[in-house]
């Protein structure tokens, strides 16, 4: 058992090496390296922009999403027995989380207090409620909200029904193109780093075809001939976070700041600093090695024949 | 010990380069591959160390089935194979000593014993003294030298030498086949395909010759036998 690992384990030297050659790979077709480091900068910075954004849009919908209810306006005859059937009816909407009831005094309240100073002026209207009593719903995903509210429209006993229809449909719908076309950019920008540095170290394959043959020859194993390569395109990949990696912290703490001192009223709450951009950063690193590492064993498996 | 059952070879564009080779070859032995260009030495010679498969039968090498050994074992086989070529393929940006080195470093074998074989294997091939000169400094012969000291620094069981005095002059190449003796003397087994007519008439070892594929000539102490 033991001897097994000593086998298979690398030894630190031949782990140093490995580093060493492929460093030395990196500097074989400067140009060509350089090229295959900017596309993954470019890549990785579109990235981090496109997930900062989505992030916060996803954590500013879902608190907009906890607010976004659908109010059913009961019918002024409806008898006691009847809203307790509309009540279950709703209930029965698969969709729907949670129903509560508000009476119009309560409502009148409610509305008052978030009219603030102006709410005033319903204070005389006390006597005479032109509000009707309601159910308050909640949908378990707030992009049903339209389709539960067509569907409680349609129920006997219900006089109107109110919910915040555009806002949350605009909101979703820049959500989804956001969410889409940094996707199709970002997949389309990966494909071209990865080709990149596939090319790239294609190139360094061919140049150290006789190392190779020779290596080949002597015994080497097929992953001692591999690794250089593959350090090559991890080195490429590391190297090519960095810029997007300080991007990315500099300006988020540079826009928090912004928005905490010359527009303190704007209603958007970004998520803070730490830990979200370090995570950011972390992932960053993950998908920057990650693109190197997918390169380089596409290049190896077209013209390294090991 | 080397011992080939009914071997055929078809390339995939359809040639058949080995049409049925048996053969047994001892450890220790000194065997001359002749025949014509094009008659399938290289691809016998290729075979024994895994660079091509053989199409059917049996190849056992030092008691491996190479048509059973895993891809992954191949780099084994080859630490107890060394291989020269005509054409030395020494690196060029490296020393003397660092192209005999590397056969070592690529199998991960200690620095100190690195070392202490390149000098002794340079000392064999009487090279020690150039050890820091580039190949392109040395003379053909010096070179080939080189490429054989890489062969063998590993100590392996057999020696394989395709046309190793091809790009020689005559006196050069005896130098040449003189180390080739001492490394048989010493108990590796050598196989060297040529096509030169004189050493193998005068330095008379066991010749087997390879005609379309097949062995039609398998004599100890034999002549080359073809006109040059």
């Amino acid at each position: 058992m033991m001897k097994q690992e000593v086998n298979t384990g690398m030894k630190i030297k031949t782990f140093g090496r490995h580093g060493k050659e492929g460093f030395k790979n990196l500097g074989r077709n400067g140009w060509m390296t350089f090229a295959s480091i900017s596309a993954v900068t470019v890549t990785l910075l579109l990235v981090g922009v496109c997930l900062a954004l989505l992030l916060n849009l996803n954590a500013f919908g879902d608190q907009l999403e906890s607010d976004v209810e659908i109010s059913a306006f009961i019918d002024l005859t409806a008898k006691q027995d009847q809203q307790d059937e509309l009540k279950s009816r709703i209930e029965n909407i698969s969709e729907v989380e949670s129903v509560t009831y508000q009476s119009k005094e309560e409502g009148l309240d409610n509305l008052i207090e978030n009219l603030g100073d102006d709410g005033e002026v319903f204070e005389s209207l006390k006597d005479e409620n032109p509000l009707s009593d309601a159910f308050l719903v909640k949908t378990k995903d707030p992009q049903d909200v339209t389709a539960v509210a067509e569907e409680i429209k349609q129920l006997e006993n219900v006089q109107d029904v109110e919910f915040a229809e555009d806002t949350v449909n605009r909101l979703f719908k820049v959500l989804e193109i956001a969410r889409n076309v940094g996707l199709a950019l970002v997949v389309g920008l990966l494909f071209t780093a990865m080709f990149l540095i596939s090319n790239t170290i294609k190139l360094t394959i061919v140049a150290r075809s006789h190392e190779i043959e020779i290596m080949k020859l002597v015994g080497a194993t097929n992953w001692f001939i591999r690794w250089p390569f593959l350090v090559e395109g991890i080195l490429i990949g590391i190297f090519g976070s960095i810029i997007p990696i300080g991007i990315l912290i500099y300006g988020y703490y540079y826009l928090i700041d912004l928005i905490a001192n010359r527009f303190p009223t704007l209603f958007i709450d970004l998520l803070p600093v730490t830990p979200f951009v370090y995570q950011l950063s972390g992932l960053l690193i993950v998908l920057g090695v990650i693109i190197g590492v997918w390169g380089s064993l596409t290049s190896m498996r077209k013209f390294l024949k090991v | 010990m080397i011992e080939m059952k009914d071997v055929w070879k078809t390339y995939s564009n359809g040639i058949k380069a080995i049409n049925g080779i048996d053969i047994k070859i001892n450890k220790g032995e000194f065997v001359y591959i002749v025949g014509p260009s094009g008659a399938g030495k290289s691809t016998f010679m290729r075979m024994m160390y895994r660079e091509e498969k053989a199409t059917s039968g049996t190849i056992i090498i030092n008691g491996k089935e190479l048509g059973k050994l895993k891809n992954k074992h191949v780099p084994k086989l080859r630490r107890e194979i060394g291989v020269v070529f005509q054409d030395f393929k020494l690196l060029p940006r490296l020393t003397v000593y660092e192209n005999v080195a590397f056969a070592l470093e690529v199998i991960e074998e200690s620095k100190a014993n690195t070392r202490k074989r390149v000098m002794e294997t340079l000392s064999l091939v009487n090279l020690k003294n150039k050890a820091r000169f580039l190949p392109d400094e040395l003379s053909g012969g010096e070179q080939q030298r080189v490429s054989i000291a890489r062969a063998i620094v590993n100590n392996p069981h057999i020696l394989l030498t395709d046309e190793p005095t091809g790009n020689l002059d005559p006196e050069t190449a005896w130098g040449i086949m003189d180390l080739l003796d001492q490394i048989n003397n010493r108990g590796t087994t050598v196989i060297m395909a040529t096509h030169n007519k004189d050493i193998v008439n005068t330095f008379r070892k066991r010749v087997i010759a390879i005609d379309g594929g097949l062995v039609t000539r398998d004599e100890a102490r034999g002549e080359y036998g073809y006109e040059n």
